[in-house]
């Protein structure tokens, strides 16, 4: 079942295979019998350098004409892989079955930033697009040389170039170049990670010519998952590996003083790893290894840490000193407006500490043989956790590997480049391969966690009820305690328990949207994190990085103004928006969900289940998305059932109809589950929820009845981003259903029964 | 003490030599190979590791190694293949449900155990049954289909 590639030879040989290069020659003399002058000068038999400004980093047609795109991004579970082959294939003219992208291994694709910020099409995919596009023009221009005929003469069929006029005159990809490499360099923007950008000289096909791109196109990897022939990272095996788990200290910032190795000496082979806070144990098997670390007696020196707990978490984060403010909009002179105005309006919200709980703990295998370090991780970024891995073993950064084998569940910087860091000092400390994988109560209690906030919005009305002044800031924890990488170990957990300090790091955001008021601005300040290392409520990118908290308050804002002038939410939201795109992905989500044009709240229910409706709408870098959401509200239990949510979604170019819907549904369910159950809990030293009762997430019995999405396509302005998007405006528009529904509004995340209970009462 | 065990899973007999207190998910990805049931929780709260005992969705997380006996074993990659699909797994790549996948087998193999049981079941009674189980990315609507899918296909 095992896949047990070996890796331990770092050999070009190696490489093209991993690439899935199926003839080679390398070493060999290379033939070019049937190469031309020009092409000498585009093709060769040994990869070159795997570096950004190669064309060859991207792009290889193998010797039976498949091609190989080398994907440094990587697909969490939306299907980006189809998307990008659908992009190559287009622009290469191949069949795309004929693509084969191969995703986030550091030995074959350089760093794309892996998957990072819905950039995976936005960014990544413009890159390979652009790659692409070079490798058809050198083929054409080989072809060309071939035939002795001008390139504008000759098109591309299925991977074959021949003569417009004489279709006899050919030459397929494969004769062209397959099975060597191309020698062409590409313009490079000296970047690294998501702006990394080389085109070379050819242009991408114009949109009305595309054939593949905005097809359906399914995922092949569904099959190999339901059918049990493919493994996730956590069940990948090397010889003479050992099973590693993790101690970590009951309180946060205590540190072992005595580890009683004697106290796990009848479990056979468990060995301890402590090195200053990092205490691990390793045995031969996996049941003895996590025996082992439930046994060991270890004494745990006191902690000093008071962390404020749950309930007095808003009071901490309004009393404490901000370390950084930064401004986003700043239009007029908001202050002067305040101060004349007739009326203002004020709400503050508030967003817990989350969890990515992801399905499974991260897991991660280390393997260090003759110098070579393998890694296999399922982390979102596996070039930064080949970084990591270096700095932490003090080694250099070209003689570790990092894999990416798909792990359980990622939506941002969630625990898997910890454990890659983890399992990395246990393989060092015991000279053995080591997989290590956490437990449940250490990847929901001790995964860097989405921020923690408030919100705070006002509005200046004048007399005549107009709306002449916003202000709106969000005050939180950073959204990189922790960055969204595990590049350096200052950002991961075996760093901080090994000595190094947290680094600050404030990052935070405002809300985007297209709303103009004659005096705007708005604002965010970060506060510092709650300890200064190995900390369970260290902070990171959670999906849509802050998104949800902000526009949960910006967008419930803009309803209670509207409310507060007795305007339908619609009709407010499209006074103050001028943007076309903003204007019809707005009208798009009311058409469909044959909204009905009238102020918030009803007032016409009296049962005990009533029911509302809400929109809030956003943009994303690019992206627009309006949302409304269709609740039905227990009065007497505090129940919220989130029954139909209609999302229109405007990504700019569509790739792939089909998956994004997919996209869009998973984002809207996911963000349902966070809006109504998901808060962090902590008392004064240590996370207490720690598996699924104590952080429960939505359970089936509660899912959306339906979710309809209205796909609007630009392709003119290409894609831009849609793996995170949809979720952040699902707060706000349930919000705002329930206020629909009852009257109240709710200004605190998540809607739990109690909370609403205690709202209505 | 370890001690040794014969399990009968997809319809092979292994031979086993593990601690009796040892779950069977251990058994089943170490000592069989077969890589299929996964770790979610260890607590029985969330389904990745379910398999089938006698026709029975089982945890296999907590299901002591000592306690399965000469009981039967099914689990996802026993429960049908490429040449011959169960409905379930032939729906699930129509529907297109996964998004990491980790969480397949509780799904699959709870609703292959329910709808050997109950023929045509209604949406109320899939989402009953099918309660408890987790799913992370958020694939519920998916997976619905897919269920109900099956359902027809199972007449």
């Amino acid at each position: 079942m095992t896949k047990m590639e070996k890796t331990s030879a770092f050999s070009r040989r190696a490489l093209l295979k991993a690439g899935g290069a199926l003839v080679v020659s390398i070493g060999m003399p290379v033939g070019l019998d049937t190469v031309l002058g020009v092409n000498a000068a585009y093709a060769q038999g040994a990869r070159p350098p795997l570096v950004p400004n190669e064309l060859a980093s991207y792009i290889a047609v193998n010797a039976d004409g498949t091609v190989s795109a080398f994907f440094g991004k990587m697909d969490m579970g939306h299907g980006l892989f189809v998307a990008i082959g659908q992009m190559v294939a287009e622009e290469l003219d191949v069949k795309f079955n004929d693509v084969k992208v191969i995703m986030g291994d550091t030995a074959t694709s350089v760093n794309q930033g892996g998957a990072s910020g819905s950039t995976g099409v936005q960014l990544g995919g413009k890159q390979m697009r652009m790659a692409a596009a070079e490798a058809r023009r050198v083929l054409v221009e080989m072809a060309a040389a071939k035939h002795a005929l001008p390139a504008d003469q000759l098109a591309v069929t299925d991977g074959s170039v021949h003569a417009k006029a004489d279709p006899s005159k050919k030459a397929s990809y494969a004769e062209l170049i397959g099975g060597r490499y191309f020698n062409v360099q590409l313009d490079w923007n000296k970047e690294i990670g998501n702006l990394l950008y080389a085109p070379g000289k050819a242009k991408p096909k114009p949109y009305t010519e595309h054939k593949i791109v905005g097809q359906p196109i399914k995922r092949a990897d569904v099959a190999p998952k339901v059918f049990c022939q493919e493994d996730f990272c956590t069940d990948v095996k090397v010889p003479g590996m050992m099973h590693g788990r993790m101690i970590r200290p009951p309180a946060a910032g205590s540190e072992p003083v005595k580890v009683d190795e004697a106290s796990i000496k009848d479990i056979p082979g468990a060995r301890v790893v402590w090195q200053k806070g990092f205490l691990g144990v390793v045995a031969e098997r996996e049941w003895d290894a996590i025996q082992a670390a439930e046994k060991l007696k270890v004494e745990w020196s006191p902690s000093s840490v008071a962390f404020p707990g749950t309930a007095g978490l808003y009071d901490h984060i309004r009393a404490a000193p901000v370390r950084k403010r930064e401004l986003g909009a700043n239009v007029g002179n908001v202050d002067d407006a305040f101060k004349t105005a007739a009326r203002v309006i004020e709400a503050e919200y508030e967003w817990p500490f989350q969890s990515h709980a992801s399905m499974g703990p991260a897991c991660a295998l280390v393997e260090i043989k003759d110098g070579k370090v393998t890694c296999w991780s399922g982390s979102q970024k596996t070039h930064f956790v080949r970084d990591g891995v270096a700095a932490i073993l003090k080694v250099p950064t070209e003689d570790v590997r990092t894999i990416w084998v798909v792990g359980p569940g990622s939506y941002g910087r969630n625990d898997a480049g910890d454990a890659a860091m983890d399992a990395a000092v246990l393989a060092q400390a015991v000279g053995r391969p080591v997989r290590v994988q956490y437990m449940r109560e250490q990847g929901t209690g001790w995964d860097p966690k989405g921020p923690a906030s408030i919100h705070r919005a006002r509005a200046a009305l004048d007399a005549s009820g107009n709306v002449v002044a916003y202000d709106f800031v969000s005050k939180g924890f950073s959204r990189i305690d922790v960055l969204m990488n595990e590049s350096n170990p200052a950002d991961t957990l075996a760093g901080h328990l090994l000595g190094v300090p947290l680094r600050v790091n404030d990052g935070f955001g405002v809300p985007a949207e297209a709303y103009v008021f004659e005096h705007k601005r708005s604002a965010w300040e970060t506060i510092p994190p709650l300890l200064d290392r190995a900390s369970p409520l260290r902070s990171a990118h959670l999906r849509d990085p802050v998104g949800p908290q902000i526009h949960f308050a910006s967008e419930s804002f803009i309803d209670e103004v509207a409310a507060a002038l007795n305007l339908d939410p619609i009709e407010f939201r499209l006074r103050h928006i001028k943007e076309p795109r903003d204007i019809a992905i707005i009208r798009a989500a009311a058409e469909k969900a044959k909204w009905e044009t009238r102020a918030s709240p009803r007032r016409d229910q009296r049962g005990e289940v009533v029911s509302g409706r809400g929109i809030a709408y956003c943009q994303r870098n690019g992206t627009r998305v309006a949302v409304i959401a269709e609740v039905e509200v227990n009065r007497t239990t505090g129940n919220i059932r989130a029954r139909k949510f209609t999302v229109a979604h405007d990504c700019g170019q569509i790739i792939n109809p089909d998956g994004l819907k997919l996209c869009i549904e998973g984002n809207i369910v996911q963000g349902v589950s966070r809006t109504l159950w998901e808060e962090v809990q902590f008392d004064k030293q240590a996370v207490t929820t720690i598996d699924w009762l104590t952080y429960p997430i939505l359970d089936i019995t509660e899912a959306p009845e339906t979710i309809d999405v209205v796909l609007i396509n630009h392709p003119e302005v290409g894609p831009s981003g849609a793996g995170e998007p949809s979720i952040r405006p699902v707060a706000a528009a349930i919000a705002n259903a329930i206020y629909d529904a009852t009257g109240v509004r709710i200004r605190r995340v998540p809607f739990s029964p109690d909370r609403v209970k205690a709202a209505m009462a | 003490m370890n001690q040794r065990f014969s399990l009968n899973v997809n319809g092979t007999a292994h031979a086993v030599e593990a601690d009796p207190d040892m779950p069977l998910l251990y058994a089943l990805r170490n000592d069989v190979g077969l890589n299929n049931p996964h770790f979610g929780c260890g607590l029985a709260q969330c389904g990745a590791c379910t398999v089938h005992l006698d026709g029975q969705p089982i945890r296999s997380c907590i299901t002591p190694v000592s306690a399965v006996g000469d009981g039967k074993i099914v689990t996802l990659a026993g429960l049908g293949t490429p040449e011959k699909p169960h409905p379930l797994q032939t729906a699930y790549v129509e529907e297109q449900v996964p998004q990491c996948g980790y969480c397949i087998n509780g799904w699959i193999m709870t609703a292959a155990a329910f709808l050997k049981e109950k023929k045509k079941p209604t949406e109320a009674e899939i989402k009953d049954a099918l309660s408890g189980l987790k799913c992370r990315c958020g694939t519920h609507m998916a997976i619905l289909r897919a269920v109900k899918r099956a359902a027809e296909m199972m007449g």
